[in-house]
């Protein structure tokens, strides 16, 4: 497949992409003194537009495309309907600084949709602000640490992680000013109860966890640890990356759990979009109800037979404050307001039982040929290790990269660190049967490959756009920008600003 | 409506290779007496009844659609072409996640490199990121670099009131953890006035350009003098403006965000928008987010590829400094193709037409007797007017009878700017509707 240049490459003077209206109205003299000399934009028809990025999407991989087993990602089916629901008029045309009577349909669906998530994790509340899990996350860990302060607690500064947990947790805990404890997994991939025990005094804030965990199995001593945490004073913490196992199936809320986060674009079937917008509300429990991000959606009217409730905007009490302009990634909201919508309460216990079926289908076709390390009924996902005794020098990225020239998005890779060599594999319910007969049938002829013919593993893939990148020679040179930047200190004296 | 393709026969063939007899026997390690609750939602629809649903509830919001509009503060209704919702619908882009396999995501990673590169362009900074989440959020990200530029030992940070109000209520959520202390912005104050505020314990001064009242401050000086004592200068800048103003670069920014909805993104009652995040590049080793880079693969083509990677928090986990992991890539996306389009002339167009637009309407504002534009500084598409009445009144009145969406009533925010109203104008008002909403003021104040 041919490479795509550069939009500036295919860029001729005087050619514009757009054709805008006259200026209708008297005009004004431009601040002359304030204006800038050059503006580097592209100059191409619409026509190269398109083009361009159409091919450049034809370099692309996505769910729409084909099978993306990318594990802890949920790279589930995007319905079209999401998409068509987030454009509608009255939402994607809607100014977020209207006033609440102009903007009752927007509100009356974001407060559906903290009723439902509220109810589909059996916490209190929600706020839909956080615009990722990663925000969530933090939303959460500060709601924790505001709630120890508030009680004249101050010497908790510690939150405890597994050493199985995704980057974010510990991430999240610095960025909060908190300090991060790292607790061992034992030999069956659950967190090492003793540790915790011993880990747990008065200066702990908290615990976070993912259920099911990153190694995509449900903690066994799941009431255990968060007895050991709550017994110490500490709150629980549970990230919602893996939520697509748990709907209908458990309820965090109710087993302890005091915050969570959902990711709307996993399990909700919000897009990836190639990285964002994600969608990361926060839920609590009475305790913490006082510290959500806000504002948040309320009644602050209540309905009649003839009458609609009035929504309005709450602001929690004592809320850890704002971490978003405006109102949350709305456009998310919509899709997954749809979603729910469209399967209800069955419905989305359908969908975690049958991301978990498929998984379990996936681990019980590959298990002979790669080695699990903690082989046991698993979530929505699993680990297996990328490597064998008798097939040196094959790692898990060579098989993830092999893949890719059998037509498949590779799973993750690397992650979660304690298992070596780790391909996290994640099916989600709307892949078929025939897909993953396909898919494990293609890991078994790579296994054999990895015997016999090493090679075509190392230098796979062969079939992509391009090959293997050079990773270190991006860092080396540093190259994040094709066009020239004046040296700004080289430039004659910039003029006032202050006109004149 | 089921988005599962299972039958019942795959379903019984699948169970039967995993040895169980039921699908809830794959659950036995949740602890039982919690496993499988009720959950009370409404009934399932099918896709036309949820659609006709949705139609009911967006009829019930006053959208552009069907109201001209004269409000900014924060999110901008400007032209969105066609083309940019057209390639964001390919489901090549948008069902695709984070490059993390760079031979099957050379369509983001490129198109990514492409708009850091009009990024830079535009705000004539070095290095640009592949986006945060908001311009609040990267206010917040470039808040974090600047005291990790100066080693945590200097740890306060000069805001000016001109910055968005939200975006100050959400760096101080953000930093809360972190002992770092803000100041300049319990009142209104000029750069020189900041400036006072530095000393030898600040690590930032941020300012907007325009400011949230529109305005165009004075900044000369201001980056030589913050230099000068080792403090960073960061401009929350608005991109359409960039079009024809002199860009952060020049006016001496060490880092420029900003939202970059204005670039192609619908309003959509406030996101997903665009946090831009552009700085020198004596600074892109300590930023966070994603940043896409140019390298050659094995068969020697260009190719691009995530990089500086170690920076962030899957890698460095606990000592990353932000935890941020995706960016707004789809939203990076239109932005690049809105700037793809726009081009050179395209960009300055559409800026001039809305300080010509502005322009006119506070000229003919101005005439109207109880109303006063303030002039003191040069704005771009935004302007304060003091009314006669109440903002909220002459609002409602606006809505009810003239079908006109008007401006933010800033009293909101700045106690002392009671009866202001701060009116933005684009090239989407056409002069129609601005003469429909002078005529309404008129009347409205009689």
């Amino acid at each position: 497949m041919k490479l795509e240049p550069l939009i500036y490459e295919i860029s001729v003077p005087g050619r514009c992409g757009v054709r805008l209206p006259e200026v209708d109205v008297p005009t004004t003299d431009l601040p002359q003194d304030l204006l800038r000399a050059e503006l580097d934009l592209p100059e191409v028809s619409e026509m190269d537009v398109i083009r361009h990025y159409v091919r450049l999407s034809h370099l692309n991989y996505g769910v729409d495309k084909g099978f993306y087993p990318l594990g802890s990602c949920t790279m589930k089916y995007n319905p079209k309907v999401n998409e068509d629901a987030a454009r509608l008029p009255g939402f994607a045309g809607l100014h977020p600084r209207l006033g609440i009577d102009e903007t009752q349909g927007a509100l009356m669906l974001m407060y559906y949709l903290q009723t439902w998530l509220a109810e589909i994790s059996g916490m209190k509340g929600v706020s839909l602000q956080p615009a990722a899990g990663a925000q969530g996350e933090f939303s959460g860990i500060l709601m924790i640490r505001k709630y120890h302060l508030d009680r004249g607690d101050g010497k908790r500064t510690r939150i405890l992680v597994p050493n199985s947990a995704h980057g974010t947790n510990p991430a999240t805990t610095s960025m909060a000013g908190l300090e991060v404890v790292e607790l061992p997994s034992d030999e069956n991939g659950d967190v090492d109860l003793a540790a915790l025990r011993a880990a747990c005094d008065d200066t702990v804030a908290g615990m976070m966890i993912t259920v099911p965990s990153t190694l995509g199995l449900f903690e066994r001593h799941m009431l255990e640890v968060i007895e050991a945490v709550h017994g110490c004073g500490g709150l629980m913490y549970m990230d919602g990356a893996n939520m697509n196992a748990m709907m209908g199936v458990l309820k965090p809320g109710e087993i302890g759990f005091d915050v969570m986060h959902y990711n709307l674009h996993k399990t909700f079937s919000t897009p990836h979009g190639g990285g964002g917008p994600g969608s990361g509300p926060v839920a609590c429990n009475e305790k913490l109800l006082p510290f959500l991000p806000g504002p948040i959606v309320a009644e602050i009217e209540p309905g009649d037979d003839e009458q609609p409730p009035l929504y309005g905007w709450h602001m929690p009490e004592k809320s850890i404050g704002r971490v978003k302009a405006f109102h949350g990634n709305f456009g998310m909201l919509v899709r997954a307001y749809t979603y729910i919508r469209e399967n209800g309460g069955p419905g989305l216990r359908d969908v975690s039982y049958y991301a978990v079926l498929n998984a379990n289908y996936v681990l019980a076709l590959l298990r002979d040929t790669y080695h699990v390390p903690y082989d046991r009924f698993c979530g929505h996902e699993f680990v297996m290790e990328g490597r064998w005794k008798d097939a040196p020098g094959i790692h898990a990225l060579d098989i993830s990269k092999r893949l890719m020239d059998y037509g498949y998005h590779p799973p993750t890779n690397y992650f979660p660190l304690i298992v070596p060599e780790a391909l996290m594999i994640e099916p989600t319910e709307t892949e078929s049967k025939e897909t993953l007969d396909a898919f494990a049938e293609t890991l078994k002829t790579i296994a054999r490959e990895a015997h016999e013919n090493p090679e075509l593993l190392h230098e796979a893939p062969h079939i992509t756009p391009v090959g293997r990148v050079d990773e270190v020679l991006a860092a080396k040179q540093l190259v994040l920008c094709c066009v020239p930047i004046p040296d700004w200190a080289e430039q004659p004296p910039t003029l006032s600003t202050q006109s004149a | 409506m089921s988005y599962i393709p299972h039958t019942d026969a795959d379903r019984r063939a699948m169970l039967a290779a995993i040895g169980v007899e039921s699908i809830e026997e794959l659950f036995d390690a949740v602890p039982e007496q919690y496993r499988f609750p009720h959950l009370a939602l409404p009934e399932p629809l099918s896709e036309m009844e949820v659609l006709s649903e949705l139609y009911g509830l967006q009829a019930a919001n006053a959208s552009v659609q069907d109201f001209s509009l004269f409000l900014g503060a924060g999110a901008y209704h400007h032209f969105i072409p066609s083309a940019i919702n057209h390639i964001l619908l390919r489901g090549e882009f948008y069902t695709a996640y984070t490059p993390y396999q760079p031979e099957v995501s050379q369509g983001t990673l490129q198109a990514i490199f492409e708009y850091q590169s009009m990024l830079c362009a535009l705000t004539g900074m070095e290095a640009a990121n592949a986006s945060h989440y908001d311009g609040a959020t990267s206010l917040a990200e470039a808040i974090i670099v600047a005291i990790n530029e100066a080693r945590g030992k200097r740890r306060k940070i000069v805001l000016s009131a001109g910055i968005n109000p939200q975006y100050r209520e959400v760096v101080r959520t953000y930093l809360q953890g972190q002992d770092v202390t803000f100041v300049g912005d319990d009142r209104v104050r000029t750069p020189a006035e900041l400036l006072e505020l530095v000393d030898d314990q600040t690590a930032m001064l941020a300012v907007a350009y325009p400011n949230f009242f529109g305005q165009i401050e004075d900044f000369t000086g201001l980056a030589d003098s913050l230099h000068s004592q080792k403090v960073l200068l960061t401009l929350v800048a608005d991109p359409i403006m960039l079009g024809l103003f002199k860009s952060p670069g020049e006016l001496g920014a060490d880092m420029a965000v900003g939202e970059g909805q204005p670039l192609g993104i619908p309003l959509s009652f406030g996101g997903p928008y665009l946090g831009y995040f552009a700085c020198t590049k004596q600074l892109v080793r300590k930023i966070s987010g994603r940043i896409i880079g140019e390298t050659k693969d094995n068969r020697g083509q260009r190719a691009f590829v995530m990089t500086l990677r170690p920076r962030e928090q899957d890698i460095r986990r606990e000592k990353a400094t932000s935890n941020i992991c995706t960016n707004q890539g789809l939203m990076a996306l239109a932005a690049g193709i809105y700037l793809s389009l726009m081009g050179k002339c395209g960009l300055r167009t559409v800026a001039n037409l809305c300080y010509q637009k502005s322009h006119y309407a506070a000229r003919e504002i101005d005439r109207l007797p109880g109303f006063s534009v303030d002039w003191s500084k040069p704005f771009f598409k935004e302007f304060m007017v003091r009314c006669p009445r109440p903002v909220a009144e002459i609002n409602a009145r606006l809505l009810e009878d003239y079908g006109i969406i008007g401006g933010y009533d800033l009293a909101q925010d700045y106690p002392d700017r009671a009866n202001t109203m701060l009116l933005a104008v684009t090239e989407m008002n056409t002069r129609e509707e601005i003469d429909a909403l002078v005529a309404a003021l008129e009347e409205i104040a009689s």
